[in-house]
């Protein structure tokens, strides 16, 4: 680590995820993040720090709120832009993967952000690559920007993170959703609750520093924050649990497991919502619990500020001419 | 006439009853004592040795309007709670029906019998288990609790909603007759269910070991020349199954039990402290693969009948407290399935009026005291399914049986009250009969001796 490096707020090239970063840089990537709520706001919203900067949406893994949400935050800096949608069935592993990187690496591009439906592939990615890299969520390992626009969402609805109590239900072991937002809000102080049916809670979820309950009636008892996860039956091989209506019954937030909560508990979900089966459309929608809407808004504004952060930290003189 | 239960008179609430003069015998307490019991409407309301036996009075009567029983010294227990029956219906109503299997249940003390869920359709949704508790309750025989089936129609593949099966009334979950072969499945299954806290119940036969197979793998099936199932499917399936036990922390019962090496892996996860139980069958204590003699199919059961030296350690077992429960393992077969070659008959044996007389061949053999042995076939299985059956208490429901130990008499299958007679133990000279069965205050089933 270079001198210069030891005083950066935030001294990383990458972010591949949540695990590992300090209260203090989580605190600084959610300041930053902070300023850019209000340019959001207003009608003119171009600020030009990442002007003459060129970001790669390479994505391995279909999506639309994430891609886009890196998207305007790029655009909104003045950042020029590619979207690269890569068909999963037409890429192999491994060296396959490698090869792209190296590929896009000839271009000279700022920052990558990748999707990968496989653990670990954004990380192997980024060791071949001379920019930074963002992780827009790797498999079911971690997902950072989605912890840091929820960890934004609470601050700004609660006024802080430390000490709230945070039940996160669902689908835990196949959601990186839950991964990064594990790290990032017990990092932050926030007591952490995981609540699942056995078969969808990780092997030694009570290593994760989080309290783990299997009867949502327990776990929702007396919590400031329900975050509801999406049933991902895309990472579902075999059987989970044996129905819909009977994961609704115990595991789907509806009013009457809302009422355990506490009475100004915020309801979150990172989306894309299964109504019906996670969540209850009433609940989901209700204007005064439900931040679902402003966790899409957050998002933006911490793409922004991690886009703007990482940009900064690239030596001013590509190493590869060298 | 024939009784059809849908349009049975209203039961008459009984009024209060006193049973005199008989040895009271309460497995879970060890009360063993001579005494009386008093019932009043579905309850027990008092028992004891010096209940209406008072030394202070002059005269010791039981008051007017009180009914009086007169045991004659019989033994006074708690009904039995038989944890596996299959019942046959709804779907197989020509092998037995909830009705003859309720009259075969009384005759032979059974007061409260859980039922498996390989019925047609198949116990995987929550209206059947309302079916069967509300006909049951219709006929008014022996209780009938159902099991629920852990995979959708019994195939071993997708998990059955296991929570709302649960909430329903199912007391535990199990394939019935089919063991739940696919590890993955069967992991997936015991994980789930421990998440609402339910019971695993496996038939322990690994089906690709067992299939094909007629009876137990041993010089007797070489020289039938039939196909032998070795007891090793039985082994390593209960051996994998106490594994995935411990990983998931289920808790997991196995059934029928027949073999020394299988029941010696339950004891070494019992000594572990592992959740794990296990019931065996009359059959299997008191039968032996020598029964299957000339291609007898009434001894073609599942698990087979084993080897000697199997035998002798499901009964040790018994003894040393890790079999917990002895059930029936009550399964109707028609003539039609049994009247055919050994290799192609249907497997089972009824086993609801015989399983007192067998079973007490423990006792007169001297294995067990006779309230250990009644621990085992009423408050032990009870205890298992978290029933409030199988014991005398203030206030428990006036589920009674009385019974002569020593009787002595002769087991004929032609005398059976179950629609169908597949028993092994046809012409077994038996000591210990029944004598009343009440459920709920009500004897439903009176033994009179030939005078």
């Amino acid at each position: 680590m270079t001198a210069e490096a030891a005083i950066l707020p935030f001294p990383h090239r990458h972010l591949l995820g949540i695990e590992g970063l300090s209260p203090l840089e989580i605190g600084h990537l959610l300041d930053q993040s902070e300023t850019y709520v209000e340019v959001n706001r207003q009608a003119e919203k171009a600020k030009s720090s990442l002007l003459g900067r060129t970001i790669v949406n390479l994505f391995f893994e279909n999506s639309t709120r994430t891609r886009t949400s890196f998207e305007l935050a790029a655009k909104r800096l003045e950042g020029d832009v590619i979207n690269m949608s890569v068909a999963t069935s037409s890429v192999k592993k491994g060296e396959t993967l490698i090869d792209t990187a190296m590929t896009l690496n000839a271009m000279h591009p700022d920052v990558l952000v990748v999707r990968h439906p496989d653990s670990g592939a954004v990380k192997l990615l980024s060791e071949k690559v001379n920019c930074a890299v963002i992780n827009a969520g790797d498999g079911s390992h971690e997902h950072p920007t989605q912890a840091l626009l929820d960890a934004l969402t609470i601050r700004r609805r609660k006024g802080r993170i430390a000490g709230l109590t945070i039940a996160i239900c669902g689908d835990i072991v196949h959601s990186r959703v839950a991964r990064s937002n594990i790290h990032l809000l017990t990092t932050m102080g926030a007591r952490v609750r995981i609540v699942a049916p056995r078969t969808l809670l990780p092997t030694a979820a009570d290593r994760f520093g989080v309290e783990v309950f299997t009867d949502m009636r327990e776990g929702l008892d007396g919590c400031d924050i329900i975050m509801m996860l999406r049933l991902q039956t895309e990472r579902m091989h075999g059987n989970f649990f044996p129905s819909i209506r009977e994961y609704f019954k115990f595991f789907g937030l509806d009013y009457e497991k809302v009422a355990l909560a506490k009475p100004d508990a915020l309801i979150m979900h990172p989306g894309p919502m299964n109504r019906g089966v996670e969540i209850d459309s009433d609940v989901a929608d209700d204007f005064g619990r439900s931040a679902i809407r402003e966790q899409v808004e957050m998002g933006v504004a911490v793409r922004m500020a991690v886009l703007q952060i990482l940009a900064a930290n690239l030596p001013s003189t590509d190493p590869r001419n060298l | 006439m024939r009784f059809d239960p849908d349009n049975a008179p209203p039961r008459v609430a009984p009024g209060r009853v006193a049973y005199v003069n008989a040895r009271l015998i309460d497995p879970a307490s060890g009360l063993d004592t001579p005494g009386a019991l008093l019932t009043d409407g579905e309850s027990i309301v008092d028992f004891g040795p010096r209940l209406f036996n008072d030394p202070d009075l002059f005269e010791n009567t039981v008051p007017e309007g009180i009914e009086v029983v007169d045991c004659q010294g019989l033994c006074l227990t708690p009904g039995l709670v038989d944890i596996r029956v299959q019942l046959r219906e709804p779907g197989e109503e020509y092998k037995e029906t909830l009705l003859t299997a309720g009259r075969a249940a009384t005759a032979g003390g059974v007061t409260t019998m859980v039922c498996l869920p390989n019925t047609q359709p198949v116990i995987d949704d929550v209206s059947v288990v309302e079916y069967v508790a509300r006909r049951a309750r219709k006929i008014g025989l022996a209780k009938v609790y159902a099991y629920a089936a852990i995979t959708k129609q019994l195939e071993g593949k997708e998990l059955a909603e296991i929570g709302l099966l649960a909430e329903a009334g199912a007391l535990a979950f199990t394939d019935g007759v089919k063991a739940v072969a696919d590890s993955k499945v069967m992991l997936r299954a015991m994980s789930y269910a421990a998440t609402f806290d339910q019971l695993i119940v496996q038939h322990a036969e690994d089906p690709s070991l067992a299939s094909g197979g007629a009876m137990n793998s041993s010089e007797t099936a070489a020289r039938l020349g039939l196909t032998g199932i070795l007891p090793e499917a039985e082994i390593v399936m209960v051996e994998r199954d106490v594994r995935l036990a411990a990983r998931t922390g289920a808790r997991l019962h196995f059934a029928h039990l027949s073999t020394g090496e299988a029941l010696d892996v339950v004891r070494k996860a019992k000594a572990r402290g592992l959740p794990i139980t296990c019931d065996t069958a009359p059959f299997y204590f008191a039968l032996n693969e020598t029964a299957v003699g000339d291609y007898r199919t009434f001894a073609k059961l599942s698990p087979p009948l084993r080897a000697e030296a199997d035998r002798q350690a499901v009964v040790a077992a018994l003894a040393d407290g890790t079999i917990d429960a002895i059930a029936s393992d009550h399964a109707p077969q028609d003539q039609d399935a049994k009247r055919v070659p050994f290799a192609q008959a249907a497997c089972g044996g009824v086993g609801l009026e015989s399983l007192l007389p067998v079973s007490l061949e423990l006792y007169h053999n001297g294995f067990l005291t006779l309230p250990r042995l009644l621990n085992l076939l009423s408050a032990a299985p009870a205890k298992l399914l978290a029933l409030g059956a199988g014991r005398l208490a203030k206030g428990a429901p006036a589920d009674l049986m009385l019974f002569d130990p020593e009787s002595g008499w002769k087991f004929e299958t032609d005398r059976l009250l179950s629609k169908s007679k597949n028993s092994p133990f046809d012409g077994r000279p038996v000591q210990g009969r029944v004598a009343r069965t009440v459920i709920d205050g009500r004897t439903v089933f009176h033994h009179q001796p030939a005078a």
